[in-house]
């Protein structure tokens, strides 16, 4: 059986899942990391870096899930409430979740660093509860969803300011195979 | 009979409430109660090695029991080169007149021995200068060469106990997180090291992700958060044998932020079910746990008082972070946070006094503590990022996890005085965050 492996951080992210979520329209300050990506990071849509399995050009791909559906949505501060961008996003991954049944999804909440980490770790349960309850009402069984928190343990961008922030207030789908849930 | 009078009165809140024990006559005391003055000059010559194989120990711990003094903020010591007369035998009576032209108003003697064994005994005295007599009497300790620095910590919690009238902090250890790597990948490893930073050893490797330790009320074991199951869960672990179990694994449940209450029985923590945090107690013994808030708000950070009849805890019920207090079993809240800002982490002191917590507010991150009636806040510290205080056992001291900003961040620990005065770095190997002290051993 085939088993796609989780990455194994979010640190791992490509530059491409980020040009995508610039692409896609919503409007993120990006946090660039010239040291991390280079200054010459051509989009190569064929190579995903060993990120997730698969082309982007195959629309049943975990690639393409990350990449061209949009395996992340944004909060503001403190909120969990899902914005119009963040429902458009997840109606994409509801229709992609029912497409491709065989994918069991992991909900992964997270946190900026303002905060306590106790508080953040129930923050981010509740942004990953908000996709979660949204991906339900939009007909992807429970059954095929889980979700964690990882409060502000794990930013995908490191600077202490907003423009780093608002990628960090996250929740991320990851998908796998026969995840067994 | 007038000798000078003194008496070193220190900044500890006005609410504190210190033993009513001022000097009539001036024996070497130090009051703990408010105003800030100069720290009390003390010297420790070199213990006296009573056999050759006591030669490094005899210096080594003086100076721990020197270093334990002068970390306090409460003291300060005359370095060795200003000595006039040295201490030759610790039987021979001590030449007062040579202390006090340095102004030496403490001083500790001591003697170590190492016996064939290789058994370990210090024994010390403490002398009031000034009034040219002992200061209680004579004591001795003994243990394993391994376990030296733990016979000066005991030394120095006695002359702290003497001088000051409260309990000691020294003969105590720190459980922490410690870390290593890139921020957004922290590995991060479960650690304990005695509370100044020595004898480091490792409870867990880094392969998952851990989360604040707590000490039990006996030391013996400590709680913590662990993603080993992939997801965050509470488990003990006995730190002699360095075994652990989980406590905590209701499916489709996270848990986190576990503390002990005051029998060592009960853990209190928070479980989050579909989204929501709430606050639930277990008994360790039978496993069977108890849902104590039950709200659609966030509900964290629970801490039982020592009489183990209240639990002070963290919610945003009202929209923003506060602070509230509840009966141990559950029940109505009253909220007593009452500043501007945002408060988390609440902890209570182990005499039952105050509340040590978290503050958010203007962008700035403060430890401070407030009565149990939330009046009488004072903010202790001011930075980026300050979280997570822990108490020392005499509930004099706060340690807690301060964080730099940017993409070279790292987590450190620091202590602070209730005062908020001898704001200081905990030495760790590297990096290192949620700091639990222990009780004293």
């Amino acid at each position: 059986m085939t088993r796609i492996v989780k990455r194994g951080s979010p640190m791992s992210k490509t530059f491409l899942s980020k040009a995508f979520i610039l692409g896609a329209g919503l409007t993120l300050a990006a946090c660039t990391s010239p040291d991390r990506f280079g200054s010459d990071s051509a989009v190569d849509l064929n190579n995903s870096a060993g990120s997730v399995a698969g082309s982007v050009s195959d629309p049943t791909s975990p690639a393409y899930f990350e990449q061209a559906v949009g395996d992340r949505v944004l909060f503001p501060v403190d909120q969990h409430t899902l914005t119009n961008a963040a429902q458009s996003t997840l109606d994409a991954q509801a229709e992609w979740l029912l497409t491709n049944s065989d994918y069991d999804a992991l909900i992964e909440g997270h946190a900026d660093e303002q905060g306590t980490r106790e508080y953040n770790l129930a923050l981010g349960a509740r942004r990953a509860n908000s996709v979660h309850e949204y991906l339900v009402s939009r007909g992807v069984p429970a059954s095929r969803l889980r979700v964690v928190s990882y409060g502000k343990e794990r930013p995908l961008e490191s600077c202490s300011t907003e423009s780093c922030y608002v990628q960090n207030r996250r929740a991320v789908t990851i998908i796998s195979i026969g995840a067994g849930v | 009979m007038m000798y000078r009078f003194m008496t070193i009165v220190l900044a500890v809140l006005a609410l504190i409430q210190a033993p009513a024990l001022r000097a009539q006559d001036g024996p070497l005391r130090i009051e703990i109660t408010e105003g800030v003055i100069e720290p009390l000059p003390f010297a420790v010559p070199d213990f006296i090695a009573e056999s050759s194989a006591a030669n490094e120990l005899a210096r080594n711990i003086a100076r721990v029991v020197a270093a334990d003094l002068s970390g306090t903020g409460l003291f300060r010591e005359i370095p060795a080169d200003a000595f006039i007369s040295p201490v030759t035998s610790f039987s021979s009576p001590v030449q007062f007149a040579d202390w006090k032209a340095i102004n030496a108003q403490a001083l500790v003697t001591g003697a170590v021995n190492v016996d064939a064994d290789g058994k370990v005994t210090a024994k010390f005295r403490l002398w009031d200068v000034f009034a040219g007599q002992e200061l209680g009497n004579g004591l001795q300790f003994s243990g394993t060469q391994d376990g030296w620095r733990r016979i000066a910590h005991k030394i120095a919690d006695q002359v702290y106990s003497r001088i000051t009238g409260e309990t000691g902090y020294f003969d105590t250890r720190v459980a922490f997180v410690a870390e290593s790597g890139p921020k957004g990948q922290r590995a991060k490893r479960l650690a304990i090291m005695d509370y100044d930073g020595a004898n480091v050893k490792y409870l867990t490797d880094s392969s998952s992700l851990v989360l604040a330790p707590r000490f039990s009320p006996t030391g013996d074991r400590v709680l913590y958060t662990s993603y080993e199951s992939g997801f965050p869960r509470v488990y003990m672990l006995d730190i002699a044998s360095v075994s652990r179990r989980i406590l905590e694994s209701q499916d489709g449940t996270m848990s986190f932020a576990p503390r002990f209450a005051p029998n060592g029985r009960t853990v209190v923590y928070s479980l989050i079910r579909g989204g929501n945090t709430d606050i639930y107690k277990m008994d360790i013994g039978t496993g069977q746990s108890t849902r104590l808030t039950s709200a659609p708000s966030i509900e964290t950070a629970p801490s039982v008082s020592p009489d183990g009849s209240q639990i002070v805890f963290e919610s945003d019920r009202s929209g923003s972070k506060q602070i509230y207090v509840m009966s141990a079993d559950g029940g109505e809240a009253r909220r007593i946070s009452k500043g501007d800002g945002q408060y988390g982490t609440p902890v209570w002191s182990p005499r039952g006094d105050l509340v040590a917590f978290t503050k958010q507010s203007k962008r700035r991150f403060h430890i401070g503590v407030m009565r149990t009636d939330g009046s009488e806040e004072r903010l202790l510290t001011a930075s980026f990022l300050d979280e997570g205080p822990t108490w020392a056992p005499n509930g004099r001291v706060i340690m807690f996890t301060r964080e730099t900003q940017g993409e070279q961040g790292q987590s450190r620990l620091y202590s602070v005085d209730i005062t908020g005065r001898n704001l200081q770095q905990v030495s760790t190997p590297g990096g290192a965050s949620d700091p639990s002290w222990s009780p004293l051993q």
